[in-house]
């Protein structure tokens, strides 16, 4: 699609022919992900996360799919349909629940580091923005997903998780409450709004694989992105898709699929919270009401305002935990620094790992009751966050002298940087070394 | 509009900045006031049982010993919904005896006369699950003080600790301790619940439910000692809670070692694509800045110039 060197697609057997005349389906996927995708050939493994990304969706619908033929989704029975039906009487029904489960933290868990990847090389940068902002439309309805997901098995931390998300609607003035309530289809969580959560749950994974043909769409015009943040200029900086990466992508979605199966099999319920194994009950209020773990840096930015100033203390969370993510659209113009990659950046560099540090303290300050301390240490790691993007980014960007950059990529992937620096006549000290071991 | 975002950003750090004075302003002015929780609550007792680590098999003969210590003294209070007569398979009764366990359990099953259709009562079935001690919740509070006592399905899930803590709690219960009440002399335990540091506010209202070694005789002969009820009434619990554990540590250890080999092969077939065939090619090289600076310093030494 990208570059003229790449390969056609050439049907060889009758029956592909005769098929690629009436519906190019094969041309399509050799275009995609096949010999046909010319990729810069010095992709780290940094870069096996988008489709590490794609096998946990595939494994959430399969899982998922399954999983629906036997939830019952009511309020009298959901909690049973999960607790009693799928994880004793229905055959491998405990291993479908607990890979879904655990999927859903997967799939989180890859999509960070794509995420983070992107930041730290650049990867919102023009030509590839819509990639980018199609990437955060896709977190944005995964997060909507898992949500829902969660509320299903009806167990405590699903209703009052429902009964906290649904009620940040109540904290804009006027249209709030109605709208939570008409969200909800009632006063509280309850069958209307089991029902309905349930149907989205099974919609959305849809809405994303769509979405995520987007995403592949808008990568495979200007092609993929590499460390170096150089462009690739001719043949010799890509290799095909295939076999190369997908052999690389084989072996490390093998090494990701083994964490994922160890979790799933010996630590099953390490990542969820003990109290929704106890069934819903709207009378009694959970100790603390704490999201699943991928929520918590930004359930800790919603609960660092803790003081009505001109707005209430609510509001200002709410506003300030969706713009929290929305300023992330709003990244390829923020950041305005020509060069991509931040390993040509030593300020960058150094912010963009303050950054990863501020949103793990951020979630460890989510994920637990709000003491004192970890209050302060919220509202300073929720100020920092907003600092970093909105004032830190474009001041770095604009006072930064980057490192010179590489020519281009395969002058040094190909060995021939040092011929090519050496003089005439000089021997390179490689061929120095060689010689001398071989005598 | 970097401008507009960048005071939108101020804006929230500067909103944030004044949560945290008035945040540590209320805490120096008037500080929370110590509960009596957070001194003397205690993390659970370390439980270790065979079903444990990622290798943990069931001890049947214990599984056993804990459902009679559930069947003679948990079920007058505690439901097993989730669970059915015929799991109990998994505990190694045969059919017939499942069978009798089932018809001789001390609460029916409610039923309907199939001659008159009057609402009426019948023996329970291996296919049943086990018919909760009362009614419903508002029978159950009646009969305890205004307290319901939780299903135990899934008590060891349900609760921090698992295991370890239902065994702290069933062995926790003690009279309040004299340091506590000079502390705290509102900390009183209520008439009705029980002063027991392995629970999170230190009342609990179940009573001490073991409380004599010997107040179950099992059937195995094993010597039943309070701490003995105790433990095996938590690794009965844990098989209910997690009745396919076997089989998740079978599967886990099978899809394992599969998947270590195949990692295994396909880094070998990425390998040899990429670094020993003769299209072999290398993934990151110089490009580095770090790697520039070697290669640059690797010049200067044998004297190249570039």
């Amino acid at each position: 699609m990208s570059f003229s060197w790449a390969k056609a697609y050439e049907p060889k057997h009758p029956l592909m022919r005769w098929l690629d005349d009436r519906l190019p389906l094969p041309r399509l996927a050799y275009g995609a992900v096949g010999g046909g995708y010319p990729v810069p050939r010095n992709l780290n493994y940094w870069w096996n996360f988008g489709v590490a990304a794609g096998l946990f969706l595939t494994i959430q619908i399969i899982t998922g799919i399954v999983l629906a033929m036997h939830y019952t989704a009511s309020a009298d029975g959901a909690f049973n349909s999960v607790n009693q039906l799928i994880m004793r009487d229905v055959n491998a029904g405990w291993l479908l629940r607990y890979a879904h489960m655990n999927g859903a933290s997967f799939f989180f868990i890859v999509v960070y580091i794509h995420i983070f990847r992107g930041l730290y090389y650049g990867s919102y940068k023009a030509p590839r923005e819509l990639v980018w902002m199609l990437g955060l439309v896709i977190y944005l309805l995964m997060m909507a997903t898992a949500f829902m997901g969660y509320v299903l098995p009806w167990g405590q931390m699903s209703y009052w998780g429902a009964q906290v998300i649904t009620g940040f609607f109540s904290a804009f003035p006027l249209v709030g409450e109605p709208l939570r309530i008409w969200l909800l289809g009632g006063y509280a969580p309850d069958q209307a709004a089991l029902t309905r959560f349930f149907s989205l749950h099974y919609l959305l994974p849809f809405v994303i694989a769509a979405v995520v043909v987007l995403h592949i769409w808008a990568l495979h015009i200007p092609g993929s992105g590499n460390p170096t943040g150089v462009d690739v200029k001719d043949e010799r900086d890509t290799l095909p898709f295939h076999p190369f990466f997908t052999a690389k992508d084989g072996w490390f979605s093998a090494a990701i699929l083994l964490a994922f199966a160890i979790v799933t099999y010996f630590a099953p319920n390490y990542l969820g919270h003990a109290d929704n194994y106890i069934p819903a009950n709207p009378l009694a209020t959970p100790a603390e009401i704490v999201p699943e773990w991928y929520f918590w840096p930004f359930y800790a930015i919603l609960r660092s305002f803790t003081v009505d100033f001109i707005l209430p203390a609510k509001l200002w969370g709410v506003l300030a935990m969706f713009s929290s993510i929305l300023l992330l659209f709003f990244l390829p113009w923020i950041d305005r620094s020509p060069v991509r990659s931040g390993s040509y950046r030593p300020v960058f560099k150094r912010f963009f790992w303050l950054l990863v540090i501020d949103v793990v303290v951020l979630g460890w300050a989510g994920g637990g009751a709000p003491t004192p301390l970890r209050n302060v240490i919220s509202q300073l790691a929720a100020a920092y966050y907003f600092l970093h993007f909105l004032v830190i980014l474009p001041l770095v960007s604009a006072f930064e002298t980057p490192l010179p950059l590489p020519r281009s990529i395969s002058e040094s992937v190909l060995h021939g940087e040092e011929a090519e620096a050496a003089p005439a006549g000089a021997k390179p000290r490689r061929t120095k070394t060689a010689t001398a071991a071989a005598e | 509009m970097r401008f507009i975002l960048g005071f939108i950003g101020a804006v929230f750090a500067g909103v944030l900045l004044i949560s945290l004075i008035s945040g540590v302003a209320t805490y120096v002015s008037s500080p929370p006031a110590p509960l009596a929780a957070d001194e003397f609550h205690k993390p659970p007792k370390p439980l270790h049982l065979s079903s444990d680590g990622p290798f943990g098999k069931f001890d049947k003969r214990q599984l056993q010993r804990g459902f009679q210590v559930y069947t003679e003294v948990c079920s007058a209070c505690h439901s097993l919904k989730l669970v059915s007569f015929r799991d109990l398979k998994g505990l190694g009764y045969d059919d017939a005896e499942i069978k009798k366990i089932a018809s001789d359990w001390k609460t029916q099953v409610p039923s309907i006369n199939p001659d008159t259709g009057e609402e009426t009562t019948r023996k329970a079935l291996p296919s049943d699950s086990f018919p909760p001690p009362f009614a419903n919740e508002v029978a159950a509070r009646a009969a305890n003080n205004n307290a319901l006592p939780p299903d135990l399905s899934l008590m060891t899930k349900a609760r921090e600790g698992g295991a370890a803590y239902v065994y702290s709690i069933l062995t926790g219960f003690q009279p309040q301790p004299a340091d506590l009440l000079k502390k705290f002399p509102d900390a009183k335990t209520p008439p009705n619940l029980h002063y027991n540091p392995y629970f999170a506010n230190l009342n609990i209202a179940m009573p001490p439910p073991l409380t004599t070694n010997g107040q179950v005789t099992y059937a195995d002969g094993t010597p039943s000692t309070v701490d003995q009820m105790a433990r095996d009434a938590a690794a009965f619990l844990v098989w209910t809670a997690e009745p396919n554990l076997e089989d998740r540590h079978a599967y886990g250890a099978a899809v394992v070692v599969f998947l270590l080999i195949g990692t295994i092969l396909g880094f070998l077939a990425y390998h040899q694509l990429w670094h020993e065939t003769k299209r072999s090619v290398r993934e990151t090289g110089p490009l580095e800045p770090q790697n520039q600076a070697k290669s640059r310093r690797a010049k200067t030494k044998a004297g190249i110039a570039g």
